[in-house]
């Protein structure tokens, strides 16, 4: 990847490494107080391969390897930010950024609040997050509700190759701190996108696939899942809609709302744990608003309340196609 | 060339491990790291006839103001008129002296007893008091002031210090940041993470232990097994100061080395100030239940005002004026802080929503309706 030259912009088939890349590249291009900070984001590239060529093209003061300590990394970047800097911070796997959750909760959220507007952070935390891949424990976590329920942050999620470039350009280029939640499942999938071209911007969800029957709410790691449920639906004559929120927070909740609006029947998808998890918010939101134009409840499919299993049982847990098309089943609610 | 290139060793020194089977080449010699064998100490020994005048005066006025200040705010909390407060009363002298070994152009990054060094720095002292009386989290501008808001979690401002003094050091400012924190605060992962980037970085940075002996109940005996605070810096690869917290001069001068260390590209430095809480954790502990009146007694003998003061009359410096000019400006101090605080602040409830994200989100936008409507509501019917 150190190979890509940003000149060759134009229309290219590529991975979501390839694209978050070249947008962590083109952002150190075009702003000289981004700076990418992480365990292994140097010489190796991150594990990765993301800040794959950064430390070569920019030097070790722009894309620096650190010690191995998830606090210090975003405490750190707290500093940078308050002189000036735009940090990215790379955590290397989702659990393994916990350690840095109270600097994340306490500070990084809070700041410009406890400063009366004065000193905002815009710092941008890369995760990689959630299952899929075979990682043993600890490798796979999906902890987008914890962010999502802290105020301050903004997280975001791409679920297409082209968005996880535009979404991270927008994130680095945001004044307001961003958690950018990457599926590392969709790490390697190829598809023909352009740099140049705009994406939506944070907190409009888009929708993937028009339908009539029933749309199926996601985001992330569960968006290819959804697509391919919803083209397996196709056999048993419904035709589902697939809505991307993109962003938990902000929550696009106009585009959401007016989509189940007009179909009347909704499930909600992600990986992560059910209880509590963002799922609920959004079903329950959905409810709120949408009362008198359901249909039926808004249902949600997620991973069990469990942690997240060893890899050979992972499948059981992710939300898998059959488990969406039950779901859409139950949709028709006769009691 | 990197700023991390600051150990002027050939760029491989990078990527090799220091010592490999058969090298003859010396280990790292840890003797220049460990910290004074006794405390720094000025007052009181003939060094301190050397000391500049105005500087022991200007410390004077500010410990007599500070203690008046801790006075006042810890009465106002018995009113109260403050949420509560934890006083610094005997350990001004680290306070003040700190914040003065500071330059305009340096970043301080306080913990929640640090009011008096935040004043020191400049904040007007009512301002730095907000966070405390519970009507708004930060009172001063932390940009235009160069100090940190007052840190409540113990040692998180530690790696923000190091980030930003890593942040000027880039940028090529000869800004330094000064991170304060407790004996407790050493415990913290963070501060650990901190140190260790500050060494690696090479940042200039200098951390500040004030050792007041207890973490609200808990003695340093149960918080670390060290020999003493200051010896931590030897494992980060940084030099260790250890110092007499009381004595403000002496607090003073080793700040202000390891300051002009680390200005000159010197690297960081930690400093243990050996001092002493007198009053209780804040007004709400109660320290009867953990110490003994002989230990508080035994502290009080070793006051940092009555220490200054015997400095200053020792040199002929402590003269009515100077006396006279210090006791009213505390009492002035004092006076503005009651009166101000006399009045029940009325912090603007829609400020709540202003400052969550640089753009409010829809659902924020639509939350702050509510409550506009909510007081809208409230004023009908008391206008009624
Ligand atoms: C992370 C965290 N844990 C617990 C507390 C509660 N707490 C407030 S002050 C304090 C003791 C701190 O002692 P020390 O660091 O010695 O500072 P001192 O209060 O003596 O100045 C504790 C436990 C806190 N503020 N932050």
């Amino acid at each position: 990847m150190s190979t890509v030259v940003r000149e060759q912009h134009g229309l290219r088939t590529g991975t979501m490494a390839q694209a978050l890349n070249l947008a962590l590249r083109d952002a150190m291009h075009a702003d000289k107080t981004v700076h990418v900070l992480g365990e292994d984001v140097g010489a190796l590239g991150g594990v990765f391969r993301i800040t794959d060529g950064l430390t070569a093209e920019f030097g070790s003061d722009r894309c620096l390897d650190t010690p191995l300590a998830e606090a210090g990394i975003l405490g750190t970047a707290v500093g940078m930010a308050m002189y000036g800097l735009r940090p990215v911070v790379e955590m290397q796997f989702d659990a393994f950024a916990y350690p840095a959750m109270e600097q994340l909760f306490s500070h990084v959220a809070k700041m410009r609040n406890r400063t009366a507007g004065k000193l905002p952070l815009p710092i941008t935390v890369r995760i990689p997050y959630g299952g899929g891949i075979g990682g043993v424990e600890h490798h796979s976590d999906a902890s987008e509700a914890y962010y999502a329920h802290t105020p301050g942050l903004h997280v975001v999620t791409p679920g297409t190759v082209a968005d996880a470039y535009g979404l991270l350009r927008e994130a680095i280029a945001s004044d307001d701190p961003v958690v950018f939640l990457e599926p590392k499942r969709l790490y390697w999938g190829k598809a023909e996108w352009d740099p140049a071209a705009a994406v939506a911007p944070i907190g409009k969800a888009v929708l993937r696939r028009p339908g009539t029957s029933a749309v199926l709410v996601t985001y992330g790691p569960s968006l290819p899942v959804c697509l391919e449920a919803a083209e397996a639906a196709k056999a048993e004559g419904w035709d589902l809609a697939v809505l991307d929120l993109r962003s938990l927070v902000p929550f696009d909740e106009a585009t959401a709302c007016e989509v189940v609006r007009s179909l009347g029947r909704a499930v909600v998808v992600h990986e992560a744990a059910g209880f509590g998890g963002a799922g609920a918010e959004i079903a329950a939101r959905l409810t709120e608003k949408c009362f008198h134009h359901l249909a039926a409840p808004v249902l949600r499919v997620t991973g069990f309340d469990i942690p997240y299993p060893p890899p050979m049982l992972e499948h059981h847990h992710l939300p898998g196609v059959d488990r969406i098309l039950d779901a859409v089943a139950r949709l028709q609610w006769e009691e | 060339m990197t700023v991390l290139d600051h150990r002027n060793q050939p760029a491989e020194a990078d990527t090799v491990p220091g010592w490999r089977p058969g090298a003859t080449a010396p280990r790292t010699d840890p003797a220049p790291l460990l910290p004074d064998a006794e405390p720094h100490r000025v007052l009181g020994t003939p060094a301190a006839d050397a000391a500049d005048p105005e500087l022991l005066r200007e410390l004077y006025r500010r410990l007599v103001a500070g203690r008046r200040y801790n006075q006042q705010a810890t009465t106002l909390t018995k009113q109260g008129r403050l949420a509560v407060y934890p006083a610094s009363t005997g350990q001004e002298g680290c306070q003040v002296a700190a914040a003065l070994a500071l330059r305009p152009q340096d970043w301080l990054f306080p913990s929640y007893r640090d009011t008096l060094a935040v004043v020191a720095r400049g904040v007007d002292p009512l301002q730095a008091l907000t966070l405390l009386r519970g009507d708004a989290h930060t009172g001063y501008d932390p940009r235009a002031t160069r100090t940190a808001p007052l840190c409540t979690p113990l040692a998180t401002q530690v790696p923000h210090a190091v980030g930003l003094a890593h942040a000027a050091r880039l940028a090529g400012d000869d800004t330094v940041a000064l991170a304060l924190l407790g004996d407790g605060g050493t415990s913290e992962g963070d501060f650990h993470e901190g140190l260790n980037f500050a060494a690696v970085l090479h940042a200039p940075v200098v951390f500040l232990v004030q050792n007041n002996g207890y973490a609200i109940s808990v003695p340093l005996t149960r918080q670390s097994a060290a020999p003493t605070l200051a010896h931590k810096a030897v494992g980060y690869g940084m030099p260790g100061r250890l110092v007499d917290g009381n004595d403000a001069l002496a607090v003073h001068q080793v700040l202000t080395e390891a300051v002009e260390r680390a200005r000159s590209g010197g690297g960081p430095t930690l400093v243990e100030a050996l001092t002493y809480r007198i009053e209780a954790h804040t007004n709400a502990d109660d320290a009867t239940r953990y110490r003994q009146a002989e230990e508080v007694e035994a502290w009080q003998q070793h006051d940092p005002v009555r220490l200054l003061e015997d400095a200053l009359r020792g040199r002929g410096l402590l003269d009515e004026q100077l006396v006279a000019g210090a006791a009213e400006q505390a009492e002035q101090l004092a006076a503005r802080m009651r009166a101000e605080f006399h009045a029940d602040p009325e912090p603007d409830p829609m400020s709540l929503f202003a400052h969550v994200y640089a753009e409010p989100t829809q659902q924020l936008r639509e939350q702050a309706d509510r409550l506009a409507a909510e007081l809208a509501a409230e004023a009908e019917v008391q206008g009624r």
